[in-house]
């Protein structure tokens, strides 16, 4: 005899079987939050720059990634940076989510959200805590910003800390420009900072 | 000041992957060793469990490889405390069903009818005995690495593979 004689695997058809881990493992996220056991929630987001991908610690927002960056190095700079214990969630984000959809409907000008800074490092500490401060509808220069940091020879290195800016929109380093008023980069790409000015009236829609 | 992100100089290091990637690799082998192994009813309980436990224990690693191997470690010792635990509360029943030997070939019983024949039979199994059998005949696992799984030898887990399976035969038969 052999083990098709006893056929135990139709016990447990590989397709059910499937369908009913996803099911359980969707449910998991909600026991581990429950346990303290959820260290990173992420989730997805529709926004009129294309979904966006936020992580969220129990500290607060640590993460936003546009659609066209690479999940998998994302997830694996959370992995390394704050810890493994990642899951998608989205009951963690909802805060976040709210926030950000006021924002895009033109509702909402400031973030309450309470962010999770474990992942900004060195002197992009110094320059994002001075972008946050640029309020909605106005704009800086990386000159600028250069100086209020008490550095102003430091553009190039203000420009390469805002472009290593892990929450972007919610810490607005689309806000900062070029001294002669050309746009400058953008963790998302050019096209997105132009939205994002464009929400705000900066630029004429 | 480039077009995209540029995150810097990668920092620390994390010897296994994201854990949501863990899950979605091995939810669907563990699940399916659960339904088998404790029943449907309380394979979900289970599967909850298991995976809570390698949650717990998941920052202490430093392995990632054969974590395959290491979640359905957890999964067994889950299907054998879950099964003594029932052992303890268990009320005994007068009867068991017969096999339904008639009908069984033209329609197959829907997976989740556990008064089936087969199910009664995979139920009476000692726990060890069960969870080998489960191991080697619904995830088709080698012998070393069911005694790898179970914390025995080889030879014990050869044992009770043929000691289960020779069981199931009996009743099934």
């Amino acid at each position: 005899m052999t083990s098709t004689d006893l056929n135990l695997k139709r016990l447990a058809p590989a397709v059910e079987a499937d369908r009913r881990a996803r099911t359980a493992a969707d449910r998991l996220a909600e026991a581990a939050a429950a346990h303290d056991l959820l260290d990173v929630a992420v989730t997805r987001l529709d926004s009129p720059i294309g979904e966006l991908f936020v992580a969220v610690t129990p500290r607060g927002l640590a993460c936003v990634a546009f659609e066209d960056e690479d999940r998998d190095e994302v997830m694996a700079r959370l992995a390394r940076e704050l810890s493994p214990r990642i899951l998608e969630h989205a009951a963690a984000t909802d805060t976040v989510r709210r926030e950000l959809d006021e924002y895009f409907a033109g509702e909402r000008r400031r973030f309450d959200v309470r962010l999770d800074r474990r992942l900004i490092h060195g002197i992009a500490r110094d320059v994002l805590a001075a972008t946050a401060r640029v309020p909605f509808g106005r704009t800086t220069t990386y000159g600028e910003l250069a100086g209020k940091i008490g550095n102003p020879k430091a553009a190039r290195a203000v420009g390469n800390a805002l472009g290593s800016n892990p929450i972007p929109i919610v810490v607005p380093c689309h806000r900062v420009l070029r001294s002669g008023g050309a746009l400058g980069g953008y963790a998302g790409g050019p096209d997105r900072k132009e939205r994002l000015l464009r929400l705000e009236g900066v630029l004429a829609v | 000041m480039s077009a995209a992100r540029s995150w810097g100089p990668a920092r620390g290091r994390s010897p296994v992957p994201p854990f949501g990637a863990f899950l979605e690799a091995n939810r669907a082998a563990v699940y399916r060793f659960l339904t088998v192994a404790v029943g449907p009813a309380d394979a979900d309980d289970c599967f909850q469990e298991t995976f809570l436990s390698a949650l717990r224990a998941y920052p202490r690693l430093t392995d990632g490889s054969k974590l395959d191997r290491w979640v359905l470690t957890i999964a067994s010792r889950k299907a054998i405390d879950h099964h003594r635990a029932r052992g303890r509360r268990a009320v005994p029943v007068d009867e068991v069903p017969e096999p339904r030997a008639t009908s069984r070939a033209a329609a197959l019983p829907e997976p989740t009818d556990t008064r089936d024949a087969v199910w009664e039979a995979v139920r009476s199994l000692p726990p060890r005995q069960r969870v080998a059998v489960v191991h080697r005949h619904v995830l088709d696992r080698p012998y070393a690495e069911i005694a790898e799984l179970m914390g025995c030898s080889e030879a014990t887990a050869r044992a009770n593979v043929y000691q289960g399976t020779k069981r199931l035969r009996e009743l099934i038969a």
